[in-house]
């Protein structure tokens, strides 16, 4: 099947439909179906790429032995194993294919075989930070070369030939000499017994015979199952003699149970059993809040069970956690002088000569993850043995976890990887899984502990709450010659270690002190703020406030001197160059400097190319307007132009949405698409309606009612991508994540644009109204 | 004893009778491709066709079904090529893929209800049906594909 050639005639992307101009009704009848994504030439660099990443640094490293990863069926069917969680970004069908690729394997005859948690036998298995094919674009090929030669050594050996003279094709090794072929699995026995070659000597194919690298021409690997409903997830593991669960957490972060009545409860029809779990005191990492758990036949029945429990909790140091005056506290710590992280110049100085100074003091409140499918796994544990099946992003973290949880040797614990119905930074996160393993040592039985809508959102771990402030010095002739950016927000380490108030080095770095403007006067500062409440990891992280703020800034200060956006942005970009920070240590999501630089041509490139393809400065109706903003984030650079209509009632919708990304040398751009498509959805949600408050210490949302996002009625009309082809030896970059940064701030310019109004809060909810 | 047909089968539940039909398909039945995404019929990832409507199974009772017909994801076509399975799979529609089946129920509802909806139509008949990876430009193009024609 080939997927590009029908997304292509459905969408006629040759021609860029310009949504405006076209009533719905002709876009129905005359295009077809429209958005798409383009890929702008060819694909991959002529040679092999030397380029150093950080997968070495990950805990475990990487694992490059075709002996893990690859097996042959003495009838051709050649089994891959994809080691990183599948959570909706196309893992677990990218990482086989670049094995399949240079193992010169027919991708209809391989099969994925999802590995367990295990980080000595595959290496790291952390599925976050947008580094899968960062890191293992080249170990892939690596593993995928190695399979090719020992299948090569193997027909060679029985044909008596030299190597040098048979060559793998397409599931087959040839001698064209003598014209004699073997398949795959008539060399499958043989190929196993050939010494694994050593990395230095492998021979990588030449990008330009690659048949499936770069091309985008393949569906996922569950496909099939997903459109017929046999698609396994966490929810769906169903075990004999298998326990249903579901646990009344502690309503605040740090509170604890002080007395529960189990006796309604267990009346409830199904419901076997009422059991207190044990929790942490807070911070309490990935550890379980604890709780009373009700044990039941099914989970509708243990939610009933539950609805009936009457509980009594001691809510702790966070009881007063309250979300307008916690907003207060933030804004005004960023109105003083923080711990100061980047200093270029003399900023105070400069704010102080400027002809004019441009403040920006920018909201961003806590956000839910709500990945479709919530917490969920399931555990069964027999003596000193656990077994889990789990949808979790780090299923090594989870066995180190589980065993210490238990107190248990590791070796004895296995995780079964399940497919993630999403995941988010959410599933990076363990304690659904320690709860399940603690209730089925307890029990004796399999346990499947299930979250609901309403526990996800009340307890998670959130997306940070910040404020954003800065102050931009401009002299007489409107040049940005000073800038001053001050962070507050509760940082994730929080979690880890009490008393916690300055973010971490992996925070700063998500666009704070790597602001890439070549300005001469520049302070980035981290003002305190403590936290009241679990924080985590939130698809691109701290780059949502950062990239708000900073490109927000952008469109006010041409905004104040009458600038177009994108000469703007450009300007302030400055010239092409690597940008040195002056920070000590600084964190660059885990990679070298000298493979991953902030590299402000390509910065400058995606937003010349969305200019360009998305057709920036295009006339658009009354109402309408266009914004733009652009962000470097997992070392990619990405660009987004947004057009937004808002009409006389401050209705807001998107009829249009362009996104430029460079993410270095690249395997899959259907799924890259399909993820930049993802992220705009998700930067309109959060920009929309994303926002967890706190009364009394309690999440005041419930489900998604009050919890809202995107649905298909307000999602964009119409989203294009297009794919920043890589230069010779560019190395792969991050993909999941960096789309969602820009999105929000090229809103926001864009409804400037539109109606005059600067929206420096998030979520816009009702401003528009007024 | 409450009788239902899912998928063509007789089945019988004595249980609870008000047990959301959602769990008794997955907990029950054994028929995991109906989902839980939020227990409240906001989310539509329990999609379920009964008789010729879609329902959301996680608000209705096994009672509520009580002789009727039941179809979900497994029984919407033998070999799972349904026009709108089709679709979805020449679409590529999936990210994580978890919404999928309630998204599917919910298409091939609309489609036996208006076998040509307009774009208005799609966007309006789908909108119970959250996506939080954010699939819905290829949902609303595997509609429009299922409605013209695989
Ligand atoms: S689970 Fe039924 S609508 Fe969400
Ligand atoms: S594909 Fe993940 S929620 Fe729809």
């Amino acid at each position: 099947m080939n997927f590009i050639d029908n997304h292509r005639k459905l969408r006629g992307f040759e021609k860029h439909i310009r949504v405006e101009k076209v009533s719905r009704r002709s876009i129905l009848k005359g295009l077809g179906v429209t958005g798409g994504f383009v890929l702008a030439a060819p694909v991959m660099s002529r040679q092999a790429f030397a380029y150093e990443t950080g997968a070495g640094k990950m805990p475990h490293g990487v694992v490059v032995d075709p002996r893990v990863f690859v097996s042959v069926a003495p009838d051709g069917i050649v089994t891959i194993v994809g080691h990183r969680s599948e959570m909706g970004t196309g893992v677990r069908t990218s990482l086989p294919l670049i094995v399949a690729e240079e193992m010169e394997a027919d991708w209809s005859r391989v099969k994925v075989q999802q590995a367990h948690g295990d980080e000595v036998k595959f290496g790291n298995q952390d599925t976050d930070g947008s580094r899968s094919t960062r890191h293992y674009l080249m170990p892939m090929r690596q593993i995928g070369a190695s399979a090719r030669t020992m299948l090569e050594q193997a027909a060679a050996k029985r044909w008596g030939v030299p190597a040098t003279e048979v060559k793998a094709v397409n599931h087959e090794v040839v001698h064209s000499a003598s014209g004699r072929k073997l398949g795959f699995g008539e060399l499958a026995a043989d190929a196993a017994k050939e010494s694994v070659p050593s990395i230095e000597g492998l021979k990588l194919k030449d990008p330009k015979d690659f048949r499936y690298l770069g091309k985008g021409q393949v569906g996922i690997v569950d496909l099939h199952d997903i459109t017929t409903g046999k698609a396994h997830y966490g929810a769906d593991v169903r075990l004999p003699g298998m326990k249903y669960a579901v646990i009344a957490r502690p309503p605040v972060t740090g509170g604890k149970l002080v007395k529960f009545e189990p006796d309604e409860a267990l009346k409830v029809p199904g419901v076997e059993k009422v059991m207190q779990v044990r929790g942490w005191p807070w911070p309490s990492k990935f550890q379980p809040l604890g709780g009373v758990a009700v044990i039941a036949r099914n989970t509708g029945a243990a939610i009933k069970g539950r609805d009936a429990l009457k509980l009594t909790w001691d809510d702790g140091p966070n009881g007063k956690y309250e979300s307008v005056a916690y907003r207060k506290e933030l804004e005004e710590a960023s109105r003083k002088p923080g711990l100061v992280l980047r200093q270029e110049g003399d900023a105070d100085a400069a704010l102080k000569g400027a002809d004019k100074v441009i403040v920006g003091e920018y909201y961003i409140p806590h956000l839910a993850h709500v990945s479709m499918e919530p917490p969920v796994a399931v555990a069964d544990v027999k003596g000193d043995k656990a077994e889990i099946w789990a949808p979790v992003q780090s299923p090594g973290g989870t066995r180190e976890d589980v065993a210490k949880t238990l107190g248990i040797p590791e070796a004895n614990v296995t995780v079964n990887v399940t497919l993630l119905g999403g995941g988010f930074g959410r599933k990076s996160k363990c304690d659904f899984t320690l709860e399940a393993a603690l209730l089925s040592k307890e029990l004796g039985a399999p346990v499947k502990v299930q979250w609901t809508r309403e526990d996800d959102i009340h307890n998670g771990f959130l997306h940070t709450v910040s404020v954003e402030r800065i102050e931009a010095g401009l002299d007489k002739s409107g040049k940005v010659i000073a800038w001053r950016h001050r962070s507050v927000a509760p940082s994730i380490a929080s979690t880890f270690a009490a008393g916690t108030v300055h973010q971490a080095p992996f925070e700063i770095g998500m666009g704070l002190v790597d602001m890439p403007f070549e300005i001469a006067n520049i302070s980035c500062e981290n003002p305190e703020a403590a936290a009241h409440t679990r924080i985590g990891w939130f698809r691109s992280v701290s780059n949502i406030p950062r990239a708000f703020a900073v490109q927000s800034m952008v469109g006010e200060i041409a905004q104040a001197t009458g600038r177009d956006q994108k000469d703007m942005l450009l300007e302030l970009i400055g010239s092409p160059r690597i940008v040195k920070p002056n920070v000590k240590d600084l964190w660059n999501y885990g990679e070298p400097q000298e493979s991953y630089p902030i590299d402000t041509a390509r910065l400058r490139k995606v937003v010349e190319l969305v200019a360009e393809k998305g057709e920036w400065g295009r006339k658009v109706p009354k109402g309408h307007g266009l914004g733009i903003a652009v962000h470097r984030s997992f070392v990619s650079y990405i660009a987004t132009i947004v057009e937004v209509a808002v009409d006389d009632k401050g209705k807001l919708t998107v009829p249009r949405v362009d996104t430029a990304i460079d993410c270095g040398t690249y395997v899959n751009p259907e799924r890259i698409a399909s993820q930049i498509e993802g992220a705009a959805i998700m930067g309109l949600s959060l920009a929309k309606y994303g926002e967890i408050t706190f009364k009394d210490g309690k999440v005041q949302q419930k489900n998604f009612d009050d919890f809202q996002v995107v649905r298909m009625d307000d999602s964009p009309v119409l989203t294009n991508v297009y794919i920043v082809p890589p230069g010779p030896d560019t190395p792969p970059s991050g993909v999941g994540e960096p789309g969602v940064p820009p999105f929000a701030p090229a809103l926001i310019n864009a409804i400037f644009a539109a109606t005059g109004k600067r929206i420096r809060a998030l979520p816009i909810g009702k401003q528009l109204e007024a | 004893m409450i009788k239902v047909k899912i998928n063509g089968q007789e089945q019988s539940w004595d249980g609870d009778p008000d047990l959301p039909l959602l769990w008794f398909l997955r907990d029950e039945a054994g028929l995991t491709g109906t989902k839980y995404g939020c227990g409240q019929a906001l989310c539509g990832a329990c999609t379920v066709i009964v008789d010729k409507e879609a329902v959301r199974a996680c608000i209705t009772s096994v009672n509520d079904v009580a002789g009727r017909e039941v179809t979900t994801i497994e029984g919407l076509h033998p070999n799972g090529d349904h026009p709108v399975q089709k679709a979805w799979r020449q679409v590529n529609v999936p990210q994580c893929g978890f919404c999928q089946a309630g998204q599917i129920m919910q298409a091939a509802a609309l489609l036996m209800e208006n076998p040509k909806p307009s774009h208005d139509q799609i966007r309006e008949a789908m909108s119970g049906n959250i996506c939080r990876c954010g699939c819905y430009q290829r949902i609303e193009n595997a509609v429009h594909l299922a409605s013209t024609g695989v």
